[in-house]
Order: structure tokens, then sequence, then C-alpha cells
């Protein structure tokens, strides 16, 4: 595995529209080429190299390419964007659209990272030590197709729209979210091991949502069901079951309608 | 004896009333009294001619006092701010044509600016939820002519579109509704009691922040499923009620306003909202239409969707269009320090805005083209005043419900002023210049 270290050595002013950094646009380049990929601030382009010294170079392939980010990113977007293979480091905070659309490989942020990380993403692996701002694994406006495959997982909190539209693929939040929590969900597993505000499951279709701790505000549209022994995320427990969102269409296979489905934790 | 000049659009409302009579002097140059507008429509004429309007641009100057310059400066000053920039914010547009919008787009093609109106702290986040579950929708004359089930959720026209109730909603009769008022149930949702809640028959009075759960609650009550004693704290006895008299009319609306779209869940109440009125359609027929504020932020929406395909947010800065509320917003994007210009046109950020993203305003070249004297003219750099679309100037808006109309000129602005598309039109000439395009 070949690794490339970019530490960043400028602020940027505006905010840092960088879709470059990712293993993919670095496989098979120098430092130097690295450096040449560009970046935007706005309406103006500049070099990858006027914010970042580089460091190393790309391996063959995305597969064997390491990106380690030896510092803060707080002002810079669309680190990891669709990135298909290989792993990224940040070793702090990171703004905006974290492994959007990704496919695969693994990103981790030892900070937090901003709204729209895992956004409409289908398969790889993205660790947030920090906390996770909205909109994590949700679909990009419009999209009926949310986070599609892949794992998330974040140490700290969540904020608000985590899983809205998510189809596949998990999301972990060990800490506590904000409101709506897979809205409009239609498939995948959403755990959230602290609490929940409000809006958990509404307008959900199928899927699972899985909450440790309470959550202040039921939705309407969900009935209880009965109790399980399930293992959730090595946690075994007995959890309350629900079915839900009543007031949402639901599909029907092998003669059973299928809803979505709620646990809480006793 | 004062000349009347009818069929004048009123440029106040989404609502767009077509049907004013204004009294001019024989002249044609003063405005004497206006017929049949409400109070605000009416003062929005009237104050056109206040004695002490602006009537030419002025420049703050290092000690705060404002200095009068020609057009020419405005021009010049407004030119090259946008076209150094390299992510202008160029926010407004709603009280004013879709001639002014049109070319201003142009200068934000040019320029690289991220395009915004006001729908960002209004209807937005309703522009969200129809991309992400359709609409389905009429326009008020159908409502004016069938409707016998009205729903305002979220909103008060008796004060907000004072004559929506009488043009088209509740009181006027209309082909199929024959008895007026009378032949139509109307239900209002607001946690309070405001004055389009006391004219209702049934006043839904949910608890702030859960309008997402009563709407959820009604999907579930349609289907006849099992509902919590009270959801929002409305009792379940009263949400299977509501939901059978809204499946037993012949033709129901929602009219839904800033109550649910600003309020927690915002672009989720208006979605659900959405998908209310969709189910209703398995019973009968149902529409849904925002209450849209400023007369013409609906075209500009139009605008923008014809040209870029996005109402509203619309982020230009890499030469093509993209979109993403949250990010491309304009309150993000000030509080973010993502924009290095501020350029407002027809709007009120100073007023409307958060304290935090006005004291970037504040600290940014920033340019304010607004008739009046506004808290958004008083932090800007330079205002530039113009005359008013509506009253001294025609043009294109469009109504809430997405019809467009052509607007009237009833009097000639101040001598020596020019129109917004006037204006643009010389900046534009002037950035092409400066960037070669």
């Amino acid at each position: 595995m070949a690794t490339v270290t970019l530490k960043p050595i400028k602020v940027p002013d505006l905010r840092l529209e960088a879709d470059n950094i990712k293993p993919d646009a670095f496989a098979g380049k120098k430092a130097a080429e690295i450096a040449d990929l560009h970046v935007y601030c706005g309406n103006s382009q500049y070099p990858l190299g006027e914010f970042f010294e580089v460091a190393g170079e790309g391996g063959a392939t995305a597969a064997e390419t390491e990106v380690v980010i030896d510092g803060d990113v707080s002002r810079v977007k669309y680190i990891g964007m669709k990135m298909t293979a290989g792993s990224v480091l940040v070793k702090g905070n990171a703004d905006m659209y974290v492994g959007a659309w990704m496919e695969g490989g693994t990103i981790t942020v030892n900070g937090d990272t901003d709204a729209f990380a895992g956004m409409g993403m289908t398969g790889g692996e993205i660790n947030v030590l920090g906390n996770a701002g909205n909109y994590l694994g949700a679909a990009y406006r419009g999209d009926w197709r949310g986070m599609q495959g892949g794992v998330i997982r974040v140490a700290g909190d969540a904020g608000s729209d985590i899983g809205t539209f998510m189809r596949g693929g998990e999301i972990i939040v060990n800490g506590n979210v904000d409101v709506h929590v897979g809205t409009h969900q239609e498939g995948g597993t959403i755990i959230v091991k602290g609490d929940a505000k409000s809006k958990v499951g509404g307008q959900m279709v199928e899927g699972e949502i899985y909450v440790f701790g309470d959550i202040e505000v039921m939705m309407p549209g969900f009935q209880h069901i009965g109790d399980v022994d399930v293992a959730v995320d090595g946690v075994s427990g007995r959890f309350a079951c629900y079915k839900g969102d009543m007031g949402e269409r639901h599909p029907r296979r092998k003669g059973e309608t299928i809803y979505g489905k709620l646990y809480l934790k006793y | 004896m004062a000349k009347l000049v009818t069929d004048v659009v009123c440029p106040f409302c989404g609502t767009l009333c077509d049907d004013l009579e204004v009294g001019v002097s024989d002249d044609g140059t003063k405005i004497l009294e206006v017929y049949n507008a409400c109070a605000i429509g009416a003062e929005k004429f009237l104050h056109s001619q206040a004695k002490d309007r602006v009537t030419r641009p002025r420049m703050k100057q290092e000690d705060g006092s404002w200095k009068e310059i020609s057009y020419d400066e405005a021009v010049e000053y407004t030119a090259t701010t946008l076209a150094a920039a390299r992510k202008p914010l160029m926010y407004g547009w709603s009280s004013t044509n879709c001639e002014a919008q049109a070319i201003g787009t142009e200068i934000g093609e040019m320029v690289g600016a991220v395009m915004d109106n006001t729908a960002t702290v209004c209807h937005g986040t309703t522009l969200i939820a129809v991309q992400d579950v359709g609409v389905p929708s009429c326009t008020l004359g159908e409502i004016l002519n069938r409707a016998d089930r009205i729903v305002f959720w979220g909103c008060n026209p008796a004060h907000a579109h004072p004559r929506h109730m009488s043009r088209y909603s509740i009181f006027p009769r209309g082909f199929f509704t024959g008895k007026g008022a009378k032949g139509r149930k109307m239900v209002v949702v607001d946690p309070r009691v405001t004055d389009t809640a006391k004219t209702a028959d049934i006043h839904l009075q949910v608890e702030q922040g859960r309008d997402y759960e009563l709407l959820t609650a009604l999907r579930v009550a349609f289907k006849g499923e099992w509902l919590p004693d009270t959801v929002a704290g409305i009792p379940k006895k009263t949400i299977y009620e509501v939901a059978d008299i809204m499946k037993s009319g012949r033709f129901g609306i929602i009219f839904f306003g800033m109550g649910v779209t600003q309020s927690l869940s915002k672009n989720h109440n208006i979605d659900q909202a959405i998908c209310v009125t969709r189910d209703l359609n398995e019973y009968t027929k149902w529409n849904i239409m925002p209450m849209r504020g400023h007369y013409n932020v609906t075209g500009s929406g139009e605008v923008w969707g014809w040209l870029h395909g996005f109402p509203f947010a619309l982020d230009l800065s890499r030469g093509f269009a993209r979109y993403n509320p949250g990010d491309t917003t304009s309150n993000d994007l000030l509080v973010r320090d993502e924009v290095d210009a501020v350029f407002v046109i027809g709007s009120d950020p100073g007023a409307h805005f958060p304290n935090s993203s006005v004291k970037k305003i504040w600290d940014l070249p920033s340019i304010c083209i607004d008739p009046h004297l506004t808290p958004t003219t008083a932090v800007c750099k330079l205002h530039v005043p113009v005359a008013f679309v509506g009253v001294e100037t025609g043009g294109c808006a469009y109504r809430m419900d997405n019809v467009p109309i052509e607007c009237r000129k009833v009097v000639d602005p101040p001598e020596g002023m020019l129109t917004d598309l006037e204006f643009l039109e010389r900046v534009t000439a002037r950035v092409r210049e400066l960037k070669g395009a």
C-alpha cells in the first residue's frame, strides 16, 4: 500500500471543493502530479499544492493507495467523494460531503464531519470518531435512493435527517441523534445507541431502526407487535418491536405485507 | 377630476390580485387613490408617492454617512465588485419582474455567482418536498369554482394574504360553489388562535413542532388504522373526524405557509402534507398549494427552473448549475464564510435573516437594489433605488398557483430613475466587458 500524505499549509478563506482528494485520483501519480490536481475556491481553480504539501506517491491502483490528511480540513468539502477503493484517513475535522456517493474503500475521520457524509453511498466504510452532521447517509435532494450499501460508524452524535431514503447498508451511531431518523427508509439498518428526539421512522416503508436509549416523541404510525430478544452490533438484549409507518404504502411479498421495523431497547 | 386606471395588478403578495383600480392625477404623475386593494397593497402604491423617497444611488462613506452618486458610478461599483468576487451571493429576486430575474441570471452566469431567492427562508422547503414526492396542484380559479373542503395549515391569510379568502378560497360563489362560504368546510391547523382560525369550522390547535406527527396521523386515519389517544395534542376522535371530512368532499385543497415550512421538520412537513393529498386522491379530488409570500417569488423559481433546472439555492460558481439546500443556501453560505460579495435585489434579508448572517453582509462588499429604505439598505455599502415594479413599470409576475400575470405601469417613476431591468442591463454590459464573456 502506497501512502500519499497531504499536510494542510493554508486555510482556504472561502471553502475549498476538493473532489480530487481520493485514492482514485491519486493512484499512479507522483507527488508533483498530485500537487498539480485541481481544487476549486468559488469560481477559481487552484492546484492542490497551493493548499497542501504533498508527500509520497499513489499506488498502482486506487485499492493500493492510502491518503493521509495530516491536519484539520474543516473547510474542505468532498473528501473521498465517489471513491471506489483504497483508504482515506483525516487526522482532524472534515467539511461536507465526506464519502458522498462512495462505492468502496475506507474513510476514517478522527474528528467531526459536517453534513451530507456518505450521501447516496453504495459501498465501503466511513468511520467518524467524532460527531457527524445532518443528512448522514441520506439521499441527494429529489433522489429516492439514499444510502444503498456499506457501513457508516459514528463514535459520537449525529445530526438530523440521518438515513433519509435509505435503501441498504448500515448506519451505527454510538451517541444521540437529532430529529428525523430513517425518513422514507426502504431498506438497510440504522442503529442508534443513545437517544433519539422525535420523527423516528416517519414515512418508513421497510428496513430496520434500533434505538437503545429513549425516543422523546414516538411517531403515531407505529404499532407495538411484541417483544424480541436480539443481538445488535455485539449487544444482545430485549427489544420492543414496532411496525410502521402505518400511514405509508407497503409492498407485499409472498402474500405478506412488509413493514418497517422499529426496535426499542428495554 | 382624476383618471382611473383599471385592471391593475397588485405587486405585494403571492395572491397577485388583478382587479385593482388606481386613481391618478390628470397629468398622470401622481397616485391619488387605490380601490379594491387590501390595506397592505394600497400602501405599496401610495408609498411610491412618498416625499422623502430616495431617488439616486447612495454610497456609504468611511464615516458611515451616505454620499449621493450617479447611476453610472453605481453600475461601475456593482459590476466591478461582482466581476472581482470568487463566489458572490446574488440574493432576493422576489419583488421584481421575471425580465429582471432573467437578465440578473445572465450576470450570475458570467461571474459564477450563487443565486438564491427569498424561498430560502420561506417556501424553499416546499420546493425540496416537491422534488422528493411531486405535487398534485391546481389554479386558484379551480378552487374558487370547485372547492368545498379548504384546509389552511400553518398560515394566516386573514393577515398575510388579506384578499385570498374573499377572492378565491372561502367566500366567493363560483360555478359549482353557488353557496359560497356556506357550501365549504374550513379547517385551520395552527398552534395559535389566529383571525383565520376564528373563522374556521374546525380549528386543530396542534402542538408547536408536531405538524409532521399530525399529518402522519391523518394518513393513518385514512386507512382506518390504530392511533394513540392523542397526537400532537389533538384527540384521536377529532383526527378520525377530520379525516372523514376530508375524504367526503368533492374537491379539496390544502393551503400551507411558514408555520409548517419553517418550523421543526420543515420539508418533511410538506412532504407528508403532499402524501396526505396523494392519499386523499384515492377517495376524491384533492390539491395542495403553498401560500407564496412575495408577489413574484414564484416567478424567480420559474425563471431559474427553465434556465438552470433548480428553483432556488442555485450555485453557478463552477460554470454549471448545482443545488443543495443546506450547502448552497444564503444563510449557510453567509454563516460559513463561503461568499465574498453580496448583491441583494427586491428583498430585505437585513430584516429577515438571522443577525449572524446580516453581520456578514455588513462585513462584505455589498449592493442593495431596492426602491425602499430597509434594514438591508442600511447594512449594504451601495444602495441603488429603482422604480417600483407593478407601479412605475410593468413586467411579468407569477401568482402562487404558477399562473403568469403581466403587471401594469400606473405612473412614471421620479425623473431620471432607472428600473431594475434597466439597471441590470447596464451592469450586464459592463460585466461582459470586464469578463470578456
